[in-house]
This record gives structure tokens, C-alpha cells and sequence, in this order.
């Protein structure tokens, strides 16, 4: 096991940002946090790169205690937070050489483990950090996670607010990474991220709502789910939402997501109460869960 | 009904010395739409939705936003649009209530009309417990609402939303869009920028745009049929990475 994490609490006065968590991550997995603002993704990451105590349970990182060997741990994890934390007024390249000697090591030492990440912003490597585009500090931030070659990576939200051809570009970045045999554990807000994970825990106020493989995850779902298009999606909303039979109305980009009550579901009686109620162009087909659809249904209150 | 539309854009060009960050962008925009505005970073969105929202002066082209024209107008703009950002759009330090008043003031409201608004809005959000409480100690999703709500305060025929439903839980999102879609329901057009392609699913016509240009716009369900994609974010990759 490379991280164990084992009835973890933290709680910020009246907040309880952690709620005994657990979980384990097996060497060379790529472990997805996957959760909202507010889950408690980064007090989790904060604790296990030792840069915040628990209030109680304990944890091991690379076999190391997260209390006790603290110093062990920083020299054999990187960590990339949720924000932009190099040196602002230093080059791409003053930047990865602070982090290299800081770890008592060289650029050329670990530069086949950077190699990919880093001839991207090669060209731009007298350049400041703080004048770098977002996806160019992205790619500066990782390469210097990494060139003390740690055992396990940490990414607190490593693309939030990055646009779909970054984020994509950082996802096969990654999974290069993990047959170099580095252990990540990443968090992510965007569910659509989920499925490139081996394994995930979806997290909500503090807890684990579920941990297993993405696909598992979405096998769970424990009823027939329905996608329902019809010309007006606010009345079409507002309709399903007075369905008596109704058991979960989610908008989901053009269709709404439906789940009925019953185990006998009959979509012929919902398109004729939908007709009855003005709607028109009416579709319903059975669709397959997302993770999205899993985490909307363990979250229901 | 002469003018169904919004907001007419022609030509609408931004140039920074020799650096054109918006390039002859043309679309309209019809009355009560959702209309989903993206790009990648650094595509010029923020920059176009500075001209439209009347606080960059656009370098050539014509544009007109609720009727007013963006070179001379900007003014009356600003008076008959909403704005709400995800990273700026209520201040952390007043109560909700305060934030309520603070900004009827700006849009000119009477005291009266701020306290009948207030009262409403407080009792539709469920609020009414925490009105006292400072908008910094509310989850993220509550003020998203609030802040949806305060940028139509002034019943705005507009409303700009920026980035609005990043990093909120998925129920949450979902209440989100069940307001904007209430409003649009009622006659208010939503412009929506975004890079999150999930939030672009939810438009009625979507429009990219590509080093300052618009590459394509229509609805997601013809994006993805024009694009053989199976989602909003293929079709962008397709058109980014060209």
C-alpha cells in the first residue's frame, strides 16, 4: 500500500471538514478525490503531505507516519496545491532549479522523469512564472513536483479553471506518469474526470459517499434511469417535479434525468401525463447512470 | 415584433497594438435564450463580453445589447443588464441582507422596491435564517443562488453569467439551472461564458470561439451531429485542436 488513511477526523471549529475517513491506495494507482467545493479535498491533502495535523485517526504515506515521520514524507512526496504556489518573479527555469536543489538533487539527475512535461514550456524558460499562461504553469508546477522523483504524487485540483484542451493534455500527462511507477492521488470538482481514475472516492461535506473502480461505481446504481427530452425544458422540469411516481428530476444538459418509484415503470402513462400537460416533442429512453448520476443519488438528502 | 433579438453583434472587432483578441465576430442572440458562450483560454470571450457588457470600447464593428448600441450607449447598458461572476459577485464581509441592499442601491432601486425585493428573494431562497449571517460563512452553492438572484435584482432584460457553476456539488448546479431556466421562462436572456462543457450541454445554441474568432454556433444537439461527437467537450477538442 502506498497511502493508507485510516478513521481520519479534522474539524475547523464548528466545521467538520473530515469525517472519518479511510481509504487505501495501492502502489502505482492513480486515485481520483472526486468532490465539490467544500468536500474536504484539500484539508485531506494538507494532512497527508503533513502540512496539517488530524484531530484523530492516523495515516501512512510511502510507509511513513504522517505525524511521526514527517520529514521522511516530504522528501519522498510532491505536491501540487489547488493554487499557484511557485515563485512568481523567478524564470520556468530558476524555479525547477530552486526545487531540485532545495531536494538535494540536479535537473539532469531526474530530467528523463520531467522530460515530456517539461520540453512544453522549454522555449519559454528565461520567461517569469508569474507572466506564464495558466496552462503553461500547470505544466511548470508538475515539473516541479516531480524533479525530486517522489514515490507518491499529490494534485489538489490540478485543473480547475483550465479549458478542455489543457485539462485533456494534463490527463495523458498523467497516465504517462503512472507507468514511470509514481502512486497519484488527484482531486478533481468535475465528475467527467472520474472515469480516467483506476479507483475513486466520491467525497461531500467531510465523508465518503462511496470508494471503487469507475465503472463499479456506476454499475451500482440502484435503479433503471431514464433520460426524458421534451420543446420546453423549465415545463418539462416542472411537470416531472409533479409526478406522483416521481423519485429524482435532474436537469441534464438537453434531456432531464428520471428515476420513478416503482420497479413496473410504465413510460407510456408519463408520456401521456407529460402530453396532458402541454408538453410536446416528448422523448424517454432508458439511458445508461453517469457518475454524476451515482453521486446525485448517494448525496440526496 | 421588429426586434426578437437581444443582442446583435456584426463585425465586433477588439485589437491591443498589434494583437487582435476579437476578430470579427457577428451572432445574434434572441430574446429569452440561453446562449452559451465558449472558448479556450486566451480565445478573446472575456475580452468580447467586456465590449458587450459596455466596459472595453470595441475597436470597429457594431454591436447592440437590450437595444443600446455599444459605442454610444454604454451607459443604458449597464442599467438594463445583470452580471454575475463565479470569482467576483458578492461581497464576503456583508450579510446577505446587506449585499441585497447594497446592490438595489447601485441599480437605483427605491428603498421600498430594495425591501419588497428582499423580502422575496430571502423567502424564495429559503434564506430567512442566515439573512443576518455574512455571505463568506454560506456554502458555496447558497451564494451562487444569491448571487444569481441579486444580478436580476433590478429585472434586468439580461443577465451575463461568468463561469457561473464551477466547483459546486452536482444537486446544487442542477437548482442552479433550474433558476436560470425559470428565468429565460420568463422573457430574461442569459449569456453564458464558459470553458466547462457540462455547463454548455444546459444552452439552448452554443457559439466557440478560437483565437478570436467564432468557429461555430448552434445548438448542442446540431454541434455534436455536425462534429460525429459524443459530447459538448469532443466537439470543442475537435475545433480547438483543428
Amino acid at each position: 500500500m502506498s497511502i493508507q488513511v485510516h478513521e481520519i477526523y479534522k474539524s475547523y471549529g464548528q466545521v467538520n471538514a473530515l469525517d472519518n475517513i479511510s481509504f487505501e491506495v495501492k502502489s502505482g494507482e492513480l486515485f481520483g478525490l472526486i468532490g465539490p467545493d467544500g468536500a474536504g479535498k484539500t484539508t485531506l491533502f494538507r494532512i497527508l503531505t503533513t502540512l496539517l495535523l488530524p484531530d484523530r485517526g492516523n495515516a501512512r504515506v510511502a510507509g511513513y507516519d504522517v505525524v511521526r515521520d514527517l520529514n521522511a514524507i516530504r522528501r519522498h512526496v510532491g505536491y501540487m496545491p489547488g493554487r499557484f504556489s511557485l515563485y512568481q518573479d523567478l524564470t520556468v527555469e530558476e524555479n525547477l532549479e530552486f526545487f531540485a536543489t532545495i531536494f538535494g538533487t540536479t535537473i539532469a539527475e531526474n530530467y528523463d522523469l520531467i522530460k515530456d512535461i517539461y520540453v512544453q514550456i522549454e522555449p519559454f524558460k528565461d520567461r517569469r512564472a508569474g507572466k506564464l499562461s495558466g496552462g503553461m504553469k500547470q505544466k511548470l508546477a508538475l515539473s516541479c513536483a516531480l524533479i525530486h522523483r517522489p514515490k507518491v504524487l499529490f494534485l489538489d485540483e490540478p485543473t480547475t479553471g483550465v479549458d478542455p484542451v489543457s485539462r485533456k493534455e494534463f490527463w495523458e500527462m498523467l497516465k504517462r506518469l503512472q507507468e514511470k511507477d509514481i502512486t497519484i492521488l488527484v482531486s478533481t470538482p468535475y465528475m467527467d474526470e472520474a472515469a480516467l481514475c483506476d479507483q475513486i472516492a466520491l467525497m461531500q461535506d467531510g465523508k465518503i459517499l462511496e470508494i471503487d473502480t469507475p465503472e463499479a461505481i456506476v454499475r451500482h446504481y440502484p435503479k433503471p434511469i431514464y433520460k426524458v427530452g421534451a420543446h420546453d425544458m423549465y415545463l418539462l422540469i416542472e411537470t416531472l417535479k409533479a409526478y406522483p411516481h416521481r423519485h429524482s428530476v435532474y436537469p441534464f444538459g438537453e434531456y432531464v434525468h428520471y428515476t420513478d418509484t416503482r420497479m413496473d415503470f410504465d413510460s407510456g402513462e408519463l408520456q401521456t401525463f407529460l402530453e396532458a400537460h402541454n408538453l410536446s416533442e416528448i422523448h424517454i429512453e432508458e439511458t445508461a447512470p453517469t457518475i454524476e448520476d451515482t453521486f446525485m443519488e448517494l448525496a440526496k438528502p | 415584433m421588429k426586434n426578437e433579438n437581444a443582442i446583435t453583434v456584426s463585425e465586433l472587432t477588439k485589437t491591443f497594438g498589434t494583437f487582435t483578441a476579437v476578430n470579427a465576430i457577428s451572432f445574434e442572440v434572441k430574446k429569452g435564450e440561453i446562449f452559451g458562450f465558449l472558448g479556450a483560454n486566451g480565445a478573446g470571450k472575456t475580452t468580447a463580453m467586456k465590449m458587450l457588457i459596455g466596459i472595453l470600447k470595441p475597436s470597429s464593428g457594431q454591436a447592440t445589447v437590450a437595444g443600446f448600441d455599444v459605442h454610444t450607449e454604454s451607459e443604458a447598458i449597464k442599467r438594463n443588464i445583470g452580471y454575475m461572476s463565479q470569482k467576483f459577485a458578492l461581497y464576503d464581509d456583508l450579510t446577505v441582507r446587506e449585499n441585497i441592499t447594497f446592490f438595489g442601491g447601485i441599480y437605483g432601486l427605491s428603498r421600498k422596491r430594495i425591501q419588497e425585493k428582499s423580502k422575496q428573494l430571502i423567502e424564495d431562497l429559503g434564506l430567512g435564517a442566515v439573512g443576518k449571517s455574512l455571505v463568506g460563512s454560506l456554502p458555496l452553492g447558497w451564494k451562487q443562488k444569491l448571487a444569481f438572484s441579486v444580478a436580476m435584482l433590478h429585472d434586468p432584460q439580461i443577465v451575463f453569467l461568468d463561469e457561473p457553476t464551477g466547483g459546486v456539488d452536482p444537486i446544487t448546479r442542477r437548482q442552479f439551472w433550474e433558476m436560470i431556466y425559470k428565468a429565460a421562462h420568463a422573457g430574461t436572456t442569459l449569456f453564458v461564458t464558459t470553458h466547462y462543457m457540462d455547463e454548455a450541454e444546459y444552452c439552448n445554441r452554443v457559439s466557440i470561439m478560437v483565437n478570436g474568432k467564432i468557429e461555430a454556433l448552434d445548438t448542442p444537439k446540431n454541434l455534436k451531429q455536425h462534429f460525429e461527437a459524443a459530447t459538448m467537450n469532443d466537439v470543442f477538442l475537435k475545433l480547438a485542436r483543428g
